[in-house]
């Protein structure tokens, strides 16, 4: 059956199983070059394996919470979106949550996933206590940071191929309502929005939407957004009674793959240019619901059927610190003189990451979309060279193109990850089509 | 306060999505199904997603001279049933094993029927209750590829549409549901045309509004409505040369 990622690109045909139980779980691994994939929102090949793909959404039960620490036990196939419908009416959140509530646990914990919380808080790491990872003979290891800590740590970010994950417990954060305090910073060009986000390294939550398709003076224009949890007083009068019973957003599907001509370099300026004034006049603070703040694109489901049906890819690296201000000044003047802006461009300012194998690091990610079209396949090696050269490295859960030296070259962390995979027999037992094409 | 609902044959796909959508709504959930104590972890989950309730019963659907204790020993008389039990066997096997077409004929058919029969009399007694049965499209026309199953779902579909029939003046309501296809264990092995084929929480919800509506009879995609009425209509001397 065919099987892809969120970014339509690869379509891979691919053996594919649902296991309801784990004596059925631990039967397909043992055939060996197995991988998990959970709700497939991962862009590229991370969640494929042509022989030997697990979809592992039946393992979706909720085990237990204690209401006296927030922590949640959970089986890997839990969607997060349930975890915010079952708790936020009893006041608790995903401390660490990206951009789509519509992933597995088990997908937050593989790609150790960040959010607009990345610099207070950290990954999702963060937040979980312990795992229970299933290796190739069917024997399953309890992990944590005490307990067989060394599995625990290349599991977080280690995209599936160090077992299949099982059972979670993580922790919630308390919250007072199921609002959203917002700031929209308008900055007009890149010093300006680095500077907003140097500035507010005390807020819990701070990205940016930048527009792509601006030069000169103006490059790097976005708009950056603040977000604290509101008080129940903050709430707007109408829902002040149930302060966590935000109005459900209508969902809406997209109807078909979209006609190639639909997104444009013109198209996608004209976009670009009405977001930013749009936002520009909402600059200041404002009361939102979680759904609308966190998920915007969630209310409009099959969203990736825009970029038609070559699909696309999205360009995300994170640089240190040190060189961000002129890798990203380097990166969007090659995206902007090529004419291949992208249509959804986010910029966020990471904070310290302690973790073998995960993707953040102390600096700056640029994530960025773009249809699988010549011209912007052609950009790519640009992109990568600048990327190398300023020390940065990749999203594994974003990647559906890289070539495996440029990987390799960009994070030196995956020879060692390899190295622990081959040691520990896990390199023939779990594969997917990436690790297989960037030799993890 | 909510009822509580009894869910017959509680491991299947379609049973787990209408346990969560009626606790979702508050109610207490009786699960009921071979070897229940391995249900510990469903039971943990609507607990955990709901604060609702939950027991767990054991219940062969087979064993039909229990059926009575069986009903006797929940803790309380469920207010609303649905029972999802049901086998599909292949139909090769069906064609040639007696004891596979005589276990795919009592498990959809005489099983359940018997069950319904003594919830509905102690419903009728109580002078209040909903009894949803899971039966199945394939009832609505005997066919080359499944009749053995599909045969059972036609005497079952005909049950409930009597018992309804029996029970609509003492307060007893009985919804019929026809989910067409369902991605499921059951199914997990064919290739389904996904315009036909529904999610288990698709088909749950639609059991939650048909009972909260009075529904009498449910195809959960509509488009099986009309797929079904068009399979009905052709006439027999033409049907009887279609591999459908
Ligand atoms: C609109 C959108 C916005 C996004 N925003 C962000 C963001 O802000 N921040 C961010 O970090 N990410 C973001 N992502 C990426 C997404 O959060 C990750 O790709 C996540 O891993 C997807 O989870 P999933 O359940 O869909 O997993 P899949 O995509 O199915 O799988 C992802 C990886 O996890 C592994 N995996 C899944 N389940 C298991 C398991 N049980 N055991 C072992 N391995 C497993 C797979 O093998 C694969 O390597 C976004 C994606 C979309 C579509
Ligand atoms: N999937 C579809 O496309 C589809 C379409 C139309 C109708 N249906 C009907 O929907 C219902 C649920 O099916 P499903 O698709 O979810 O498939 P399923 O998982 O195979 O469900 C069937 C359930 O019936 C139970 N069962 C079988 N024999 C039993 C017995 N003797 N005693 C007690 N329980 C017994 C099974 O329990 P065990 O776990 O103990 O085996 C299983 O949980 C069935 O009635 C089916 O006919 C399904």
């Amino acid at each position: 059956m065919t099987v892809s990622g969120w970014g339509n690109f690869p379509k891979l045909d691919a053996r594919l199983s649902a296991p309801r139980h784990e004596a059925a779980l631990a039967a397909l691994v043992a055939e060996g070059r197995a991988i998990a994939r959970g709700n497939g929102r991962s862009y590229g090949d991370s969640a494929v394996s042509v022989a030997n793909t697990i979809d592992m959404r039946c393992f979706d039960r909720m085990l237990g919470f204690d209401p006296a620490t927030g922590q949640l036990v959970a089986e890997a196939g839990v969607m997060l979106a349930d975890v915010i419908d079952s708790f936020l009416p009893r006041g608790w959140f995903p401390m660490v949550t990206p951009g789509t509530k519509l992933i597995t646990l088990g997908g937050a914990i593989a790609a150790d996933v960040h959010g607009k919380n990345h610099h207070v808080d950290g990954s999702f790491r963060a937040c979980v206590d312990w795992i229970d990872v299933m290796g190739p003979d069917g024997a399953v290891t309890r992990c944590s940071r005490d307990e067989n800590a060394v599995l625990f740590g290349w599991t977080l970010g280690g995209m599936g191929l160090t077992g299949v994950i099982l059972r979670c417990a993580i922790r919630l954060r308390p919250v007072k309502s199921g609002w959203i305090r917002q700031q929209m910073i308008p900055a007009e060009n890149l010093d300006a929005v680095i500077t907003a986000f140097e500035d507010n390294m005390d807020a819990t939550y701070s990205v940016a939407w930048i527009d792509c398709a601006a030069k000169g003076d103006r490059l790097g224009r976005s708009l950056v957004m603040l977000g604290e949890h509101a008080d129940p007083g903050e709430v707007p009068a109408r829902h002040r009674a149930t302060p966590f019973h935000a109005p459900r957003h209508r969902k809406i599907t997209f109807p078909m793959n979209a006609p190639s001509f639909a997104l444009n370099p013109l198209t996608v300026r004209a976009f670009n240019a009405l977001y930013y004034w749009n936002g520009a006049r909402q600059k200041g603070q404002s009361i939102v619901d979680w759904d609308g703040y966190f998920y915007p694109l969630d209310a409009i489901l099959k969203w990736n059927r825009l970029y038609g049906r070559k699909g696309f890819m999205q360009f995300q690296c994170v640089l240190p610190q040190d060189t961000a201000r002129d890798g990203l000044n380097r990166l969007l003047t090659a995206i902007s003189e090529s004419g291949q802006a992208s249509f959804l461009s986010v910029l966020k300012r990471f904070g310290p990451q302690d973790s073998p194998f995960s993707f953040p690091m102390e600096g700056y990610t640029l994530a960025l979309d773009f249809p699988r079209h010549a011209r912007a396949i052609a950009l790519m090696p640009d992109l990568d060279a600048i990327t190398l050269d300023h020390g940065g490295r990749y999203y594994l859960a974003k990647d559906s193109r890289l070539p495996a030296d440029t990987f390799t070259a960009a994070d030196p962390r995956a020879a060692d990850f390899a190295a622990w995979r081959r040691d520990n027999g896990l390199a023939d037992a779990f594969a997917s089509a990436q690790s297989e094409r960037l030799h993890l | 306060m909510t009822s509580p609902v009894l869910i017959l044959g509680a491991r299947s796909d379609i049973a787990r999505a209408t346990a969560r959508a009626f606790a979702a709504e508050g109610h207490p959930i009786q699960l009921a199904a071979r070897h229940a104590a391995d249900l510990q972890n469903d039971k943990a989950d609507l607990e955990t997603r709901y604060n609702v309730e939950v027991t767990l019963h054991d219940f062969d659907v087979l064993e039909v001279d229990r059926h009575d204790a069986f009903v006797d020993g929940l803790p309380v008389l469920p207010g609303i049933a649905v029972c999802a039990v049901g086998k599909m066997g292949e139909q090769a096997d069906n064609e040639t094993d007696t004891a596979a077409a005589v276990a795919v004929l009592r498990s959809n058919f005489e099983g359940p029927a018997i069950l319904f029969g003594v919830l509905a009399n102690r419903f009728a007694e109580r002078g209040a209750g909903t009894l949803v049965g899971i039966s199945s499209v394939a009832g609505d026309r005997g066919r080359a590829s499944n009749y053995v199953y599909g045969s059972a779902k036609a005497g079952f579909t005909a049950f409930l549409s009597g018992l309804r029939n029996r029970l609509c003046k003492r307060n007893v309501h009985v919804v019929t549901v026809k989910p067409g296809f369902v991605n499921t264990a059951m199914t997990a092995h064919l290739d389904l045309p996904k315009k036909l084929t529904a999610d288990p929480a698709e088909v749950a919800t639609a059991i939650v509004a048909a009972v909260n509506k009075s529904r009498n009879i449910i195809y959960v995609r509509p488009i099986w409505w009309a797929v079904m009425m068009v399979i009905r209509n052709i006439p027999e001397a033409i049907f009887k040369k279609t591999s459908l």
